[in-house]
């Protein structure tokens, strides 16, 4: 009753093009983006906020990125950790050398970095494709994780590699509290994930969504192969480069290069499969359960101690933890291959529908 | 075939030859097409067509011959230079994005048209805007034009064969070609879907004056809608002519048999 | 230049080669037969390892525990086909690539919760000294037990390559791997042929798993030795066996080399990603490997 389109024509094709066609999405949107603008700052707990909220909204924003290259354009990549370290700590040398930049710029710029350091490892995707492609990303993994720690100047020369965060400012305003580091976090996210949005539904992601599905005939209408995919490594990694640098100021506090290996690019990889390759939205629900899931785990064993009254040791919890995410990974890619957003979309079918079953 | 002229010669292929490693796909084929007119070419199952089509636009190059375009001539013109051209394409075994909607795939054959930066798609700025609505519009006619209006959002994977083809041939006319090369677009279909086909390529022809090179085995459709016909066999031209030429000439009637040679 | 010293050092890297292409072997078993790329290789190996040398701690006698290590590999393979890979039977490679993903962060987690964490050491009753007679003659230090596992990685690809080639199970294998719904057609059971090479690549895990155990220990870390079969894998192609040798010899070689030589002019530490550099340049040149099938797109 509630969700009904009757009586929304859409008489221009401005008014077919809108994100969000059903008014009822677009009121629920506002009220969504008003609540985590003003509410959620205003009466959410610290922990809440610096532990939860935060990392989500980083990762949702990683996982943009990786959905740009590997959902829309299908190019697979297992690098994404490496471009989050090179927006992380480039960030910490624009900061670190040029201070009267602004933390916005210094974002900007070493997402511009990772952008170029994607272009560079994206180069192979000219000659080679799928499983191929994907270890060669793994190259780029490796070479970026030693670099950091070889090249002493990329760390201001720190013994062990690790670096510390400064204190950032935006407009004069000092961002140290986790509110305003939410607020920082979640307002670059919004900003870029309408950009994602706006990119992946005019030429650019309709060429990348083209170069996926059969880039052959894509050469052959006139999409140009080189520039497509290394388009979308830049763009892929740039969101990837800024997710770093607000994972290093927003959350991390203190850098060290361990923070990106391996294990965080298969994390943004499955909230790119769990949430919905190809999607948007996907991103956020693939990322609101991967941080939420351990969360879960370890509120469950806590209370199957105090219930049981034995003692549940850490490895175990976190094994179980290895155990179920990779039975989730295999149920998710068996049930419902298109990840959580499939299932909301049905689910808002249903809703259309409701209160009558067909 | 009326309402139209037929003009000048505007692509010309000159004894072109193409081998894959030991195979000869093609041997020193010459023919050429005017302007506006509907080409056909025929021949016995691997015949070299298909390959004929592909130099065409630039998929595959040609060991020896030339190919010339309004004036230019190429041995070695890639597929991407082709669409630039004017040169737009079906093939035979549809190559559809199947992720894509309906309205999504023939927007993909404006793409050459399209001049708007990322940056400007990205902010969702007026010209942005303004570009997504304008070749919208373009694409709409198409729609019209092919009678697909109510399959527009559908993704195109789930389509059935027949309204796939139209799909394909939709967004190669999305780009508004010169020439249009069609690899058996009849293929598959029963006598209803290939009447709305045979339709929608004289409308083409008719309307729009695009140049038609077609692959085609219905003879009954050749016949009908062709003004000139190539024929082909083992890689090799063996007749050139109007359609009436072609139905009594010998050395056709004995390609299509299999008498031996 | 040291002559002798470089001997040795090629040596070592090509011997280390082999064991590379021991992990690489799993990979191509299955991706020949099944088309799918088990990142999980890797997980299978440490499993394997960790099962048997669990068990030979408590006392069990080689063979057996070796015996009763094979079993449960092969019972792995065959849970994994029917729970995994079936449901999977006609998505894209991507989805089952991506499966296997899953697959290997459940066989860690279940590895360590069946039988720990601690790191184990591991004999096999070879030692890990050089050979006396080259040593003393020609001051080349090769270790026995490279030698040994090299011997042992050429007799276990002597016998895949006679399987796949010579045996009517090998002809099928190929068949499946070329084309699953043909190969039905004509008969051939495709869920027995997957369990048998998910059997057989649990096989390869477990040698590799007790070459590589003796080297480095049984220890969380044996995982990432399979990220160093990947490129092996792309130089030799996905789905070739005398590839995976040749290209683990190529890697190891190429690797210890610059490391030994290159490594000190740029700080040193490239073992871990000198091989992917390696791997790439040769892609650069033949994109499917040196004997990777080629991939032809009909349009």
């Amino acid at each position: 009753m509630l969700y009904r389109e009757s009586g929304q024509f859409k008489s221009t094709y401005a008014e077919d093009q809108q994100i969000f066609p059903i008014r009822q999405d677009r009121i629920a949107m506002a009220a969504l983006l008003l609540v985590a603008f003003v509410a959620v700052p205003l009466l959410g707990d610290q922990y809440w906020l610096s532990a939860i909220l935060t990392p989500f909204l980083v990762f949702a924003l990683a996982a943009l990125g990786l959905n740009i290259l590997t959902g829309y354009a299908g190019q697979l990549s297992l690098g994404t950790a490496a471009f989050m370290a090179v927006g992380a700590f480039m960030a910490y040398n624009f900061v670190l050398r040029l201070p009267w930049l602004g933390i916005l710029p210094s974002f900007v710029l070493a997402g511009l970095c990772a952008a170029l350091v994607g272009v560079v490892f994206g180069l192979p995707s000219l000659r080679i494709k799928g499983f191929y492609l994907a270890v060669a990303t793994l190259a780029c993994q490796f070479f970026v994780l030693w670099a950091i720690q070889r090249w002493g100047w990329i760390t201001n020369h720190s013994s062990s590699g690790v670096i510390t965060a400064q204190k950032i400012t935006l407009l004069g305003y000092p961002i140290n509290t986790p509110a305003t580091k939410y607020l920082l976090t979640l307002a670059i996210v919004a900003v870029l994930a309408l950009a994602a949005k706006n990119l992946m539904r005019s030429e650019t992601g309709r060429a990348f969504m083209a170069v996926r599905d059969m880039d052959v005939a894509a050469s052959v209408i006139g999409i140009p192969m080189m520039k497509t995919k290394l388009l979308a490594f830049a763009i892929s990694s740039f969101y990837c480069g800024v997710a770093g640098a607000l994972y290093a100021y927003t959350y991390l506090g203190t850098v060290e290069p361990e923070a990106f290996t391996l294990d965080l690019s298969f994390r943004v990889l499955f909230m790119v499969i769990i949430g919905g390759v190809g999607s948007i939205l996907g991103c956020f629900l693939g990322a609101a359960f991967i941080t939420l899931f351990p969360i879960f785990l370890s509120i469950a064993s806590k209370a199957l101690e105090t219930a049981l009254g034995i003692e549940i040791s850490h490895a175990l919890v976190s094994n179980l933890e290895s155990i179920i995410f990779g039975g989730l990974i295999i149920f998710f890619l068996i049930v419902e291959p298109n990840g959580l957003a499939r299932l909301w979309q049905i689910t808002k079918e249903k809703l259309r529908l409701w209160p009558f079953p067909h | 075939m009326s309402g139209r002229t037929i003009g000048e010669v505007t692509l010309s292929v000159e004894g072109v030859s193409l081998a894959f490693g030991g195979v000869k796909a093609l041997s020193d084929v010459s023919f050429d097409v005017r302007e506006h007119e509907v080409r056909a070419i025929i021949g016995p199952n691997g015949a070299g067509k298909s390959s004929m089509l592909n130099v065409l636009n630039g998929v595959y190059h040609p060991q020896s011959g030339k190919i010339k375009f309004k004036e230019k001539e190429f041995t070695d013109m890639d597929s991407h230079e082709a669409a630039s051209l004017g040169i737009a394409r079906t093939f035979q075994n549809i190559a559809l994005f199947k992720g894509m909607s309906v309205l999504d795939n023939i927007m993909t054959g404006r793409n050459l048209k399209m001049r708007c930066g990322i940056l400007q798609q990205a902010l969702w700025l007026g010209p942005a805007r303004r570009e997504e609505i304008e070749h919208r519009r373009a694409v709409e006619q198409v729609i019209d034009f092919l009678e697909i209006q109510h399959v527009r959002k559908t993704p195109v994977g789930r389509l059935p064969y027949g309204l796939q083809k139209r799909v394909e041939l939709g967004r190669a006319l999305a780009a508004e070609p010169k020439v249009l090369l069609l690899d058996e677009p009849m293929a598959g279909m029963n006598l209803e879907e290939k009447q709305d086909m045979c339709r929608f390529v004289l409308d083409v022809n008719d309307h729009f004056g695009t140049t038609i090179v077609l692959i085609e085995h219905d003879m009954g459709v050749v016949m009908d809608i062709s003004d000139r016909v190539v024929v082909l066999d083992y890689g090799r031209k063996i007749a050139d002519g109007v359609p009436d030429e072609i139905r009594n000439n010998q050395k056709v009637i004995d390609a299509y048999l299999g008498v031996a040679h | 230049m040291d002559v002798s010293f470089f001997i040795e050092v090629l040596a070592g890297g090509l011997l280390a080669g082999v064991m590379y292409s021991l992990v690489a072997l799993g990979f191509v078993l299955i991706y020949k037969a099944s088309g799918v790329f088990n990142f999980a290789q890797g997980s299978m190996v440490f499993f394997a390892a960790l099962t048997f040398v669990s068990l030979t701690e408590r006392g069990w006698n080689f063979w057996l525990a070796f015996a009763v290590t094979l079993a449960v590999m092969v019972a792995l393979g065959i849970i994994t086909e029917r729970v995994v890979l079936r449901p999977l039977v006609n998505q894209p490679p991507i989805t089952l690539f991506m499966a296997t993903i899953g697959l290997t962060f459940v066989l860690e987690g279940l590895s360590q919760l069946v039988w720990g964490s601690q790191p184990h050491g591991l004999e096999l009753g070879i030692a890990d000294v050089p050979m006396e007679w080259l040593s003393q003659k020609w001051n080349i230090n090769i270790s026995q037990f490279d030698l040994f596992a090299a011997l042992v990685a050429g007799v276990l690809v002597a016998v895949l390559a006679l399987l796949f080639q010579k045996t009517r199970i090998g002809r099928a294998l190929r068949a499946v791997a070329d084309d699953h719904q043909a190969a039905l057609a004509v008969g051939i059971p495709l869920q027995h042929i997957w369990a048998i090479v998910w059997g057989v690549a649990g096989f390869v895990a477990l040698v590799a798993g007790l070459m590589w155990g003796v080297r480095n220990g049984v220890q969380f870390a044996l995982t990432f030795v399979a990220l160093k079969a990947l490129p092996v894998l792309l130089i030799g192609g996905f789905e070739s066996i005398p590839g995976a040798i040749l290209g683990g010899l190529i890697i190891g070689a190429g690797e210890k080399l610059a490391e030994v030589y290159v490594g000190p002019m740029v700080g040193g530490g490239i073992e871990s990603w000198f091989a992917y550099v390696i791997a790439l340049l040769f892609l650069l040149v033949r994109p499917e490997g040196l004997f990777g099938e080629k991939h032809i797109d009909r349009v």
